[in-house]
């Protein structure tokens, strides 16, 4: 027997994030780190949690290895519950036969059993694609005062950037009559954050109807969200005005890091009423030694710096010897920076290893020609031999 | 094939020792005190009986023992929340009129002996908690079933202040490794073969002892089993070679803690393979503020450092603001040093605040200690 849920929340983990690069070739992108021992997915757990929301699916797919280990039974997330809690949700192969996940509503409607044994009244929509701290409670409350049957959590963003986005057009009061996928003239800058609400039997029917219809791509900004509006149900946008951020590129990966070292952080981890959880080592506290200079810069529990790090994101267990230089950058956990090396404006995968003298990216005022400059990226265990150059904007996916 | 560890139970004593550092143990045990940035005493030996494949440990406890069951609690972060076993604290059990606090290890074990039976363990491993030390069980088990001993106690040698000493059992070694001898607590300095009160041998062997000597009113381990049994009994001397610290008093804490400020000392005493572990509090990564100046230091997450940080130890959660300057140190848990506050060669317990503009400065021979909650203002 199962409990019943009011609300059950479900992940979609699956995407390949392949914008990230070598970052995401082998961990799918809600596994890669971020801000020294959290990583993304961190951020729409650990808000599950803070909302009470104790029963989460996560759908995944791409590259689940990290991912699956990463999440456990729950328990850093407090989701190891007896009713409830968090499941990993991959595709199965059923009597019919077996099938991918084909798009966000496909990979909901193949796990509707799940849903369906905990009898919800509503499902919340995640994806594991943003950094931001929300409480699902309220836009939950939200849903219900309206008495929506699907509510869309949007965000203001600039014109300028309104085409990366699904726009909504919504009347005063919130409700929604417009959407448009990608728009190449936006013409609101309501933003669509991923996130839905969605009053469970409305869901289930138009799931259903989705997947009976040839045609559809099976998905929710392409098709779901479409046959809402075209059918008058009463679709509504939640406004949301904190800070969120897609990491879903290199450079927005780098400046979201970037943003913490601000001295007014808009995301503020420190804040012990809204924790972000992460399943963490169990390291010693960090080791600054006695050649090291830091400033303006976050170090995890683990590190062992002798060197010089300025504004730096520097994840557990990284290793910076006396010496070397990190400044502008981001390194993953268990990047080791050997003796004389340089990394700078860099994002450094995990557990890779750059020799001694070697040089990673470059400042963009000493590159004259603009368009050459950008985030210098080296993947997920591997080796830059010493004194070799990994040129900025370059992004390697094997060792040299 | 190394010995099934899990037929060998863990017996933790949280209290022994707590005068040695009244300051810290006033009100907590020995076992709970804040050590190395992060970690409490107790979790130096818990990690090393769970990494060594123990699934069963019994913590006795004797007062003062809140803050062990708070950190404690289910005893899922070393792997010891467990369907058989796992982790059990022994509060002091009381019977008829007696208040159940004892009055030595052999009148504390008398107490829990139906526990000890109940784990049907074939071997015990008893041990006090105030060693820093990442010991490896399974190599101890083995050294005592090779050596046919009765009991193993591990023991180190080394040139001992009388300090260190005067708390303390000595053994006496002959060349098969045999202890010959032991005084106890007798304050010697010199060359010495020091108890680190580690003890392993037959939970059967241990039950008879404890109710042969408790019946005769003998309640002293060290003194009624190693220095009375020493002729009788086949004890061998176990010698520990890894990084180790014996928390004594508040010099002894303080050296301690200081000594992880060594890179190879820290290497010994956390291994990638024996990995130390903690209670967790979700606390973010430290950070470093735009003028902070930081060396030779040991620095947990959580910290927020906007000042000045020499050769100090700090906690999770502390706030070392503007212009302020910390020195020789060791910040305990979200202690907050104020903009321009001055702390050198201090001890802070937990939630300490120095004030703005305070300067507090003791010797370099002498840290100070500063209590739990304390506003300096």
């Amino acid at each position: 027997m199962y409990n019943k849920k009011e609300c059950v929340a479900m992940l979609l983990a699956g995407g390949q994030g392949s914008r990230l690069y070598a970052l995401t070739k082998t961990v799918a992108k809600p596994a890669v780190p971020y801000g020294g021992k959290y990583r993304i997915i961190d951020f729409p757990l650990s808000n599950c949690v803070n909302s009470g929301i104790d029963t989460v699916g996560v759908l995944t797919q791409y590259q689940p290895l990290v991912l699956n280990d990463y999440i456990g039974n729950g328990q850093a997330w407090n989701l190891d519950r007896i009713h409830g809690g968090v499941h990993i949700l991959p595709p199965y192969q059923t009597a019919s036969g077996a099938q991918w996940y084909e798009g966000t509503a496909n990979a909901i409607y193949q796990n509707l059993s799940f849903i369906d044994r905990y009898d919800p009244e509503y499902v919340v929509i995640l994806s594991g694609d943003h950094i931001y701290k929300m409480d699902y409670s309220k836009m939950l409350q939200f849903h219900k005062e309206k008495g929506a049957e699907c509510t869309i959590a949007v965000i203001d963003v600039p014109i300028h950037e309104a085409s990366r986005f699904g726009i909504m057009f919504a009347h005063e009061d919130g409700s929604v009559y417009d959407f448009v996928e990608k728009p190449k003239e936006p013409k609101s800058t309501l933003a669509s954050m991923g996130i839905y609400i969605f009053s469970y039997k409305t869901l289930k029917k138009y799931l259903i109807e989705n997947e009976n219809d040839k045609e559809a791509t099976k998905d929710f900004g392409k098709n779901i969200i479409p046959a809402l509006l075209q059918n008058n149900e009463k679709v509504f946008a939640y406004r949301f005005d904190g800070y969120w951020k897609d990491v879903g590129t290199i450079d927005s990966l780098w400046d979201a890091n970037m943003e913490l070292l601000a001295v007014d952080v808009d995301l503020d981890l420190y804040d012990t009423s809204w924790r972000i959880y992460s399943n963490n080592d169990s390291a010693a506290p960090h080791v600054i030694g006695k050649n090291a200079k830091i400033q303006s810069s976050m170090v995890t529990n683990g590190c062992s710096i002798d060197g010089t790090v300025d504004f730096s994101v520097i994840s557990g267990g990284v290793t910076v010897e006396e010496g070397a230089l990190v400044q502008y950058s981001v390194l993953f956990p268990g990047a080791v920076v050997k003796k004389g090396a340089v990394v700078e404006y860099a994002i450094v995968g995990e557990n890779s290893v750059i020799g001694e003298n070697a040089h990673v990216g470059a400042a963009p005022e000493t590159i004259e020609n603009k368009d050459e400059w950008g985030v210098a990226v080296v993947g997920h265990e591997l080796n830059v031999s010493d004194g070799a150059s990994v040129k900025p904007k370059a992004i390697i996916s094997e060792s040299i | 094939m190394s010995y099934n560890m899990t037929n060998v139970l863990g017996i933790l004593f949280a209290n022994t020792h707590d005068g040695a550092v009244p300051e810290l143990a006033a009100k907590r045990t020995i076992a709970s005190i804040p050590f190395g940035g992060r970690f409490r005493m107790v979790d130096f030996l818990l990690s090393g009986m769970s990494n060594s494949g123990m699934s069963k440990v019994g913590i006795i406890t004797r007062s003062n023992y809140q803050s062990l069951l708070d950190h404690i609690g289910s005893a899922r972060p070393w792997d010891l929340a467990r369907t058989d076993g796992g982790l059990t604290l022994l509060a002091p059990f009381g019977r008829n009129n007696d208040s159940g606090l004892f009055k030595g290890k052999l009148d504390a074990l008398s107490s829990c002996l139906s526990y000890i039976r109940h784990t049907g363990c074939e071997y015990v491993v008893l041990s006090d908690c105030d060693l820093v030390i990442n010991p490896d069980f399974t190599h101890l088990l083995d050294v005592h079933i090779e050596a046919g001993a009765d009991i193993t106690a591990v023991c180190h040698t080394d040139t001992y202040s009388e300090d260190e000493t005067r708390d303390a059992s000595c053994f006496k070694v002959g060349p098969s490794g045999r202890v010959e001898a032991v005084s106890v607590n007798r304050a010697m300095a010199g060359k010495r073969t020091m108890d680190l009160n580690i003890y392993v041998m037959k939970t059967s062997l241990l039950i008879s002892l404890v109710e042969d000597l408790v019946s005769l009113g003998k309640f002293s381990f060290s003194v009624d089993v190693l220095q009375g049994k020493c002729a009788e009994l086949n004890i061998h001397a176990y010698e520990f070679s890894g990084f180790y610290r014996r928390i004594c008093d508040l010099e002894s804490y303080y050296h301690a803690n200081m000594a992880l400020l060594d890179p190879e000392n820290l290497s010994k005493l956390i291994l990638r393979e024996r990995p130390v572990y903690t209670k967790d509090r979700a606390d973010a990564p430290a950070k470093y503020g735009f003028d902070s100046s930081v060396t030779n230091s040991m620095v947990a997450n959580g910290c927020v450092i906007e000042g000045v940080v020499e050769n100090s130890i700090l906690f999770r959660g502390v706030k070392v603001e503007k212009e302020a300057m910390v020195k020789n140190s060791i910040l305990m848990q979200d202690t907050v040093v104020g903009s321009g506050a001055k702390v050198e060669n201090i001890v802070t317990d937990k939630n300490v605040v120095i004030g703005d503009g305070i300067s507090v400065v003791s010797a370099e021979s002498c840290p100070l200690y500063i209590a739990k909650d304390r506003v300096v203002k």
